[in-house]
């Protein structure tokens, strides 16, 4: 039976494109953040962390959907 | 009609609507997507049973993780603390693993298309017709209800009219649901499983950074009102509402460790449909065990958030020292109140974007099994028999069409009488247990007859009904969650008998006609799988993780107990 990888449609590359898409907003938030915004949040300085840890969560889920790609059996 | 000017209002601005306008869009995408994948009715209302495990493993706790859990735990967490875990690793836990290593074999195994239709199987067409008229029914007023309750939160955070809300996220759900059925449904509630991480876990670490670390928050949560009982999980009297603390862990662990979350968590077709879509029997087996990791998390995010925002928002913190009244705020807002104190813009908007997913998966996942019970149960069935396959995948979006139309003019009802909604919702919680009841019995006991089935099922459905009325008039006087264990516990027990002495004077169905159905006449080969490709591997085998699972969950309630 002929194999075939699937396309776009894969889940995990969705998930990794809408958190990362989250990521770049959160980490250009977190470093033109005002103090005021830093205090607020207890001294953390939330979206660049938020956003850096994000952007390093697509990236392994981009990695996982290339290792083990969807292999979808075409029928014949 | 709820203040224009809440103390809750968010101060979102046009980055947080970006952030909330990008998750809708991405929703709205994989529904397109997902439409591409139907190309008939199995592939409508099962995913084509071709989903991966772990797709469907976070599938089957995000349709659980919705408003009235994210809200509702976190508020527990707020008013009792820790005790309040329990609903995770006493009541979710040991049933979605009995259900993964147990129960899943007969579902899947046997090729039913929904929980009613292994009723129909089993006991024939009056359990069949009383099981799928009351799932049909319960489904489109909870899909109301979560509906309602989304409208309430978008209103009060963003100051959107009701009726705005309600329309726009009803369009949102059926636009996908019609378009790529269950596939787009359940691909949405993993995504949304991420997005509700994302959003609650930098809130729950901005927050105990704010109390001063793990230490911080047990010496604040000590000298709060409530005390350190606070701190343990165990014996939880105050949860249960038993005084006894031997009672209140019997009560925990029968009454909602056991009655309570068995009924829910094996008979309830929303969650037993997700398992049913997966690929193999292997996959549907891992599919609720694979669940049960995240699951017994989820606590820290969800019950440390109301923990923290009780000790450390002063309006929260006043209404508690109060004992509960006063004020206008209550144990409710403990989510809503952290995020307005701590979140910065940004995250503010994603943390929004986590509640309104919830909200909407919450709803879609009612949907999405109102229309596979509504078109296969009751239209197949009953009314328009042997049509093309064609016609039905064209029904059940029309079906869908209904249901959301009906979730509507619930919605509408339930903002008029929102006290009734909350009856509706207990009410329903009871027609679970009877159902675990005759399910098991109708499993394991092959002399148990057709007539047994619905006689046991309608009588401990009344027996339910019964204890409900009696509390909520005062007849019977049990505080906290003791009505709802005593109800679930009785329709049990009285299902059992029931059913057992019908079973005895009526005559049993022949056993060629049980195979795949019973336990001793289903042969091994049909119960367990054989292993398919990309089931390999001891992580993948069900029973060995279903261990890890349960041990993980003792190490758990020994750590935090």
């Amino acid at each position: 039976m002929a194999e075939k990888k699937a396309g776009a449609f894969d889940i995990r590359v969705v998930i990794a494109a809408l958190i990362g898409l989250y990521g770049v907003i959160l980490t250009v938030l977190g470093i033109v953040e005002k103090q005021a915004e830093i205090d607020k949040a207890a001294g953390i300085n939330i979206n660049l962390w938020g956003g850096i840890a994000m952007l390093v969560f697509a990236a392994l889920f981009v990695l996982w959907a290339r290792l083990r790609p969807i292999v979808v059996p075409v029928e014949e | 009609m709820l203040p224009l000017d809440s103390v809750l209002r968010l101060d979102a601005t046009a980055v947080d609507y970006v952030i909330i306008a990008t998750y809708f869009v991405f929703v709205l995408g994989i529904g397109y997507l997902a439409k591409r994948a139907v190309s008939n009715s199995l592939d409508f209302f099962l995913s084509g049973r071709s989903l991966p495990a772990w797709v469907t493993g976070l599938a089957f706790i995000s349709a659980n993780l919705g408003a009235i859990e994210i809200m509702g735990m976190s508020a527990n967490g707020a008013q009792y603390g820790m005790p309040t875990v329990h609903y995770f690793w006493i009541g979710a836990i040991p049933a979605m693993l009995f259900l993964g290593v147990v129960m899943m074999p007969f579902y899947y195994g046997s090729k039913v298309r929904s929980v009613p239709e292994f009723m129909l199987r089993r006991f024939g067409k009056p359990a069949h017709l009383v099981n799928a008229i009351s799932f049909a029914v319960a489904q489109v007023l909870i899909a109301g209800v979560n509906l309602f309750l989304l409208a309430t939160i978008v209103n009060v955070l963003l100051g959107w009219p009701i009726w705005v809300s309600v329309i726009a996220a009803a369009v949102i759900v059926l636009s996908y649901i019609t378009l790529g059925g269950l596939s787009a449904a359940i691909y949405n509630e993993v995504l949304q499983f991420f997005v509700i991480v994302a959003a609650l876990l930098p809130l729950t670490i901005v927050g105990l950074h704010k109390v001063g670390g793990y230490q911080g928050l047990i010496d604040k949560v000590t000298a709060s009102k409530g005390g350190a009982e606070q701190l343990s999980a165990w014996p939880g009297n105050d949860l249960s509402g038993f005084n006894n603390s031997f009672l209140s862990v019997i009560g925990l662990v029968f009454g909602l460790g056991f009655v309570l979350s068995f009924g829910y968590w094996t008979t309830n077709f929303v969650e037993v449909q997700r398992a049913m879509a997966s690929k193999n029997m292997s996959a549907a087996r891992r599919t609720p065990i694979i669940g049960s990791f995240p699951k017994m998390f989820i606590p820290f995010i969800v019950i440390i958030p109301g923990m923290i925002a009780a000790v450390a928002v002063p309006e929260l913190q006043q209404f508690k020292q109060a004992g509960g009244t006063g004020g206008n705020v209550t144990y409710n807002d403990a989510l809503l109140l952290l995020m307005r104190d701590l979140l910065p813009n940004g995250m503010l908007g994603l943390a929004i974007t986590g509640l309104l997913a919830s909200f909407m998966a919450g709803m879609a996942a009612n949907l999405s099994s109102f229309n596979t019970v509504t078109t296969y149960d009751l239209i197949e069935r009953y009314f328009v028999k042997d049509r093309s396959d064609d016609f039905y995948l064209r029904t059940g979006r029309w079906v869908t069409v209904a249901g959301t139309v009906i979730a509507i003019g619930t919605a509408a009802i339930a903002s008029g009488y929102s006290n009734l909604m909350d009856y509706l919702q207990q009410l329903f919680s009871f027609f679970n247990a009877p159902l675990f009841a005759t399910f098991i019995l109708g499993m394991f006991w092959k002399r148990m007859t057709a007539a047994a089935g619905w006689i046991g099922l309608v009588s401990g459905t009344t027996t339910a009904v019964l204890v409900f009325i009696l509390s909520e008039t005062g007849v019977i006087n049990l505080p906290g969650q003791g009505a709802s264990f005593v109800g679930a516990g009785a329709a049990f027990v009285v299902d059992i008998l029931v059913s057992v002495v019908v079973s005895k004077v009526t005559r049993a169905k022949e056993e060629s006609e049980l195979v795949g159905l019973v336990y001793s006449l289903t042969p091994k080969e049909q119960r367990t799988e054989a292993a398919g490709e990309g089931d390999h591997g001891w992580y993948r085998k069900p029973v060995l993780l279903a261990g890890i699972s349960l041990g993980m969950v003792i190490v758990l309630n020994i750590v935090f107990g």
